[in-house]
């Protein structure tokens, strides 16, 4: 068996590009990423530095989204994940990180915030006793 | 019935020979998905150090707090350093795969330098907190953010002996099949430390020096 990826039947590895591009194809698609990615690098500067631009309380919710969207093309143009036949078991594997991920962070920040106000009312009700 | 495969964009049905008389899936395939089942380790980790500063963030026990200590400029340097040297690791890779030694290189060194500038600006901004006091010892906040930013660092900075690694070994033994796969392995992970960059600048510097 041959070992191209334009071999019917086989997957692509992780980070593998699409067969039998040519190298200015190759070179745009990073190139088309770096681009995106400094885009989007260059509005969260942008709007974490300047508060004017955006409703401030609204700017935490447009950094999470603007990273989230680099994140994206990072996977996208840079790691080559794509949503054919032939990566999903790449596909599959990253949504099982992204969930633990999502689990360990959501479920951190949660229980130690709740933690965080139980303690809270216990330490002043201490500071107001001596 | 003849095979549609060649009109089918997503190559639906793949072939005519059936699953079970294919054979193992390549060896660039299978060690490349087994690197790939590690970076997704390495992002649980990471996952962990974010929680933990995410949960430690405000606890300053009286001492500077991000707004204080964070210099987004220097911040905004690093993310661009860290951004092209991606980019020039993208290059080796398509370099790499036309067995084209000069290109590979020349692209691997520009990831290096970049990758080099990178660290240096991070060992700076480490540097100039521990002298002015504010190490990871002065509060939990600040144990939380040495903790999750060194670890990206040390990641960079293995990622930067494997890099001179790789071009060592181009250079004296070629494209060989288990190089090129070693290649692929290194740029897959090249890219997910600049994808962890991101969710770390966005996290920790810009959210953390809040206007």
């Amino acid at each position: 068996m041959s070992d191209k990826n334009t071999e019917l039947g086989d997957d692509r590895a992780p980070g593998e590009e699409g067969g039998g591009q040519g190298v200015v194809t190759g070179i745009r698609g990073y190139a088309i990423g770096f681009l995106l990615a400094a885009l989007l690098s260059v509005a969260s500067f942008y709007i974490a530095s300047t508060g004017g631009l955006i409703y401030g309380p609204a700017i935490p919710v447009a950094l999470v989204a603007l990273a989230v969207g680099q994140m994206g093309v990072h996977l996208v143009f840079f790691l080559h994940v794509t949503s054919g036949p032939d990566n999903t078991n790449n596909v599959l594997a990253l949504a099982f990180g992204v969930l633990i991920v999502g689990l360990v962070l959501i479920g951190s920040i949660w229980i130690m915030g709740h933690l965080n106000h139980n303690l809270m009312g216990a330490e002043m009700v201490m500071g107001a006793q001596p | 019935m003849t095979s549609t495969t060649a009109d089918d964009p997503h190559r639906l049905g793949r072939g005519d020979v059936p699953m079970s008389e294919r054979g193992p899936a390549p060896k660039r395939i299978v060690v490349a998905y087994g690197f790939w089942i590690f970076l997704l380790s390495d992002f649980v980790m990471f996952a962990g150090f974010f929680a933990a500063y995410a949960v430690l963030a405000k606890e300053t026990a009286g001492g500077p707090s991000g707004r204080d200590i964070f210099d987004l400029r220097l911040v905004a340097w690093e993310t661009a350093f860290l951004l092209t040297s991606t980019f020039a690791c993208g290059m080796a890779g398509l370099a790499s795969a036309r067995r084209n030694a000069k290109w590979f290189q020349l692209a691997m060194t520009a990831t290096a330098i970049f990758g080099a500038a990178f660290l240096a600006l991070e060992i700076h901004e480490f540097w100039s907190l521990i002298a002015e006091g504010n190490g990871p010892q002065r509060s939990a906040f600040l144990s939380a953010f040495f903790a999750l930013v060194g670890c990206h660092g040390v990641h960079v900075t293995l990622g930067l002996v494997w890099l001179t690694t790789m071009m060592a070994q181009v250079w004296a033994k070629g494209f060989r099949d288990d190089i090129q796969r070693r290649i692929a392995c290194f740029a897959l992970f090249w890219h997910a430390l600049d994808i962890i960059w991101v969710a770390l600048f966005t996290t920790v510097y810009l959210l953390g020096s809040g206007v």
